[in-house]
């Protein structure tokens, strides 16, 4: 049952897909996009353009009213519910605008609870939470409730829980939405170290300056993508961090991402 | 095309409760207020069960300790319909029979007892007056509260002893006390205590044969005779008696057997108690609909819950037993202080009229089946609805 693949399947393959709403919102229109390994996507676009469609059809969370939509090599058209729940706890962790953080839980319950659907045993849940929470600079802070922290450490919170299971995909909604700049920084930091070590990353953001920070941006109007500099662009490193003035250009370990250098000029990224 | 197999990690039973007492913990208010209506109705079902239980435990006690191979004999109906006598030599014929171990007798004497002669005739009190021999009390295995018993001296002498209600209603505490009785002055001598298995005993005042046929014309004619023999034999005995009693008309003599009234009273529910129990059903129900009531607001308010744990991994089984299970805590909730409350009150009821607190463990386990019943079926269609919510639109919820 287990056919070795060729090559490593795409994090992410659509394919002609559409989204229609109830009667006729047309949310997306024949959108195709290809996202490999250790990328980092920003997704932009105007309000109402079907950036959160987009993302709930990479994240399973919907279906395609037709196309093909592949995730880590599943197509999401042959995998039934139970299915899909158990490639979105393996495979993918969500960050959202809203935090979603459950009010009278630590932080470290918090995101322990995110690997409750992976099978894993509590201590061991409880261990990598902590050490997630370390990773996302609150190794302080595990026993504090979400009314305990400031926003930007709820949304890092949220960060932990999505990638405490280590999911190659990392999905974020506007995650810097509901914050100020330096709150923003906080977050994107944690995003930049995550992509250094090697998870793929996309983003969905209004704000034109993260969307430039982002080593490849795929733009989207109308349900369609405009503009994208095309698989393997989001390899090169981000820029400096646009919500801090002075931050690095190349955290320390960036170098090590496999591709980084040559990905990015190889496709020429549309600025 | 796909590299692995996808199969949803299965949540064991500590994550399942933990995930369902989750919800619970974060709204204590609530929880208290909707699994009030089940410890309610789990509490009342089980006080009226526990204290019937408990009295007819304190019945079946009584029994045990008063003996079941008390017999009496009275004299029945003659054929015309007439009030039938037994044989003045009945009491010794009985004596006779092989397993009867004791037996003695009392006798009506038709006169009254009052407290002074200018207390007019027909105030009796609902007291009897009447003639029982020296073994009586032996027989009944009853006891004397103040003074003594009829003994060889004062069985025959103007001397009375009086039954516990007797007593009470002439207002009569010591002995010394002078009564009024057929025509003469009679000395209370002494008053016993209470007689479960002969009622009778309790309303009388009690005169020695002798004394009986001496000063108030009885005629020797014993009304009741209580005899007492092995338990094994108690039916043997029986089957003999009227034989026994009254050769020629055995048919007019009648034989029962006191410890049967109790018995039955042990064994009758009453119609007050299903009442009870009825009501207590209904409080359970309405119950469970405040627990379905209360789970149907929370799913709703949790929707974006629901998103995040299907965002997490969560199957639609995993959110449906997440719920399910709150349901079940909270109604178990309610349940468990419901016990706890029916218990104490059984044992608090009970204490206070000197039973012997006890509640049946299958009302117990009856209580907990009710529970797992109601918190499954007022945790179903919440549960439904909470795991058939789409994903986008719970995590869309604003
Ligand atoms: N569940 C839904 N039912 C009906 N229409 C929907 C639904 N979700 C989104 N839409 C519509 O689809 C279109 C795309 O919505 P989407 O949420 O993807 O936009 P967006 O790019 O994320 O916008 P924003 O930046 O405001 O979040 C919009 O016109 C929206 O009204
Ligand atoms: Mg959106």
């Amino acid at each position: 049952m287990s056919v070795p693949q060729p090559e490593q399947p795409r994090v992410v393959e659509l394919r002609e897909v559409t989204k229609v709403y109830g009667a006729g919102v047309r949310a997306l229109r024949g959108v195709d996009l290809l996202v490999e390994r250790g990328e980092l996507v920003a997704i932009a676009g105007p309000s109402g353009s079907g950036k959160s469609t987009l993302l709930h059809l990479i994240g399973t969370l919907d279906r395609p009213t037709t196309g093909t939509v592949r995730i880590a090599g599943h197509d999401v058209a042959g995998l039934s519910d139970r299915e899909l729940s158990a490639l979105r706890a393996r495979h993918l962790g969500f960050v959202f605008q809203q935090f979603h953080l459950a009010p009278g839980a630590s932080a470290l319950d918090n995101v322990a609870d995110g690997l409750l659907y992976t099978g894993t045993p509590l201590r061991a849940r409880r261990e990598r939470a902590a050490a997630a929470l370390e990773r996302v600079g609150l190794g302080h802070r595990l026993g504090h409730r979400p009314s305990q922290l400031s926003g930007g450490e709820q949304q890092r919170v949220a960060v932990a829980r999505a990638v405490a299971g280590d999911p190659p995909l990392l999905l974020a909604d506007e995650p810097t939405g509901n914050l100020d700049s330096a709150a923003g920084a906080e977050v994107l930091n944690v995003l930049r170290d995550l992509y250094a070590a090697g998870t793929t990353i996309v983003v969905i953001t209004h704000d034109p300056e993260i969307a430039e920070w982002c080593p490849r941006q795929v733009r989207v109007r109308d349900g369609r993508v405009v503009a994208d500099a095309g698989a393997g662009a989001g390899r090169r490193p981000p820029g400096p961090n646009p919500k801090t003035a002075s931050g690095p250009a190349a955290p320390p370990g960036f170098e090590n991402v496999p591709g980084a250098e040559t990905a990015g000029a190889a496709k020429g990224a549309p600025r | 095309m796909t590299g692995q197999r996808l199969t949803p990690a299965r949540l064991g039973p500590s994550d399942v409760l933990r995930t369902g007492a989750a919800g619970l913990r974060t709204r204590p208010a609530r929880v208290v207020l909707s699994a009030l209506g089940i410890a309610i109705g789990i509490a009342t079902m089980i006080a009226v069960l526990g204290i019937s239980s408990s009295s007819r435990e304190q019945l079946l006690r009584q029994l045990d300790r008063l003996g079941t191979n008390l017999l009496t004999v009275a004299p029945g109906q003659t054929m015309f319909g007439e009030q039938a006598k037994l044989p003045v030599e009945a009491l010794g014929m009985v004596r006779r029979i092989g397993p009867v171990r004791t037996a003695s007798a009392t006798g009506t004497v038709g006169t009254t007892i009052r407290r002074t002669d200018r207390i007019p005739k027909a105030v009796t009190g609902g007291i009897a007056v009447q003639a029982a021999t020296a073994d009586l009390l032996t027989t009944l295995e009853g006891r004397v509260v103040t003074g003594a018993w009829l003994n060889a001296a004062t069985e025959t002498r103007p001397a009375v002893v009086l039954g516990a209600k007797a007593a009470q209603r002439l207002g009569i505490t010591r002995t010394g006390v002078q009564v009024w009785m057929g025509e003469r002055w009679f000395t209370v001598v002494g008053v016993l205590g209470a007689m479960p298995l002969a009622p009778e005993i309790e309303r009388s005042a009690l005169v020695g044969f002798p004394a009986a046929e001496k000063y108030l014309g009885f005629d020797g004619h014993p009304t009741t005779i209580y005899e007492r023999s092995a338990e094994e034999s108690v039916e043997a005995v029986r089957a003999v008696l009227p034989r026994t009693v009254n050769p020629e008309n055995p048919e007019e003599v009648t034989v029962s057997r006191p410890s049967d009234a109790l018995a039955a009273r042990a064994a009758a529910a009453s119609a007050f108690t299903n009442l009870l129990l009825g009501l207590g059903a209904v409080a359970l129900l309405v119950g469970g609909v405040g627990v379905a009531n209360t789970m149907v607001i929370s799913v709703l308010e949790r929707r974006k819950e629901i998103g995040l744990r299907r965002s997490l991994g969560a199957t639609r089984g995993q959110v449906r037993l997440q719920f399910l299970a709150e349901s079940l805590l909270l109604s178990a909730l309610g349940g468990v202080a419901g016990a706890v409350l029916g218990g104490l009150a059984t044992a608090g009821y009970a204490l206070s009229r000197g039973w012997p607190p006890v509640v049946p463990p299958w009302a117990f386990a009856g209580a907990v089946g009710a529970t797992l019943v109601i918190g499954t079926l007022a945790g179903l269609y919440p549960a439904m609805r909470a795991a058939r919510l789409s994903p986008t639109v719970a995590l869309a919820t604003t």
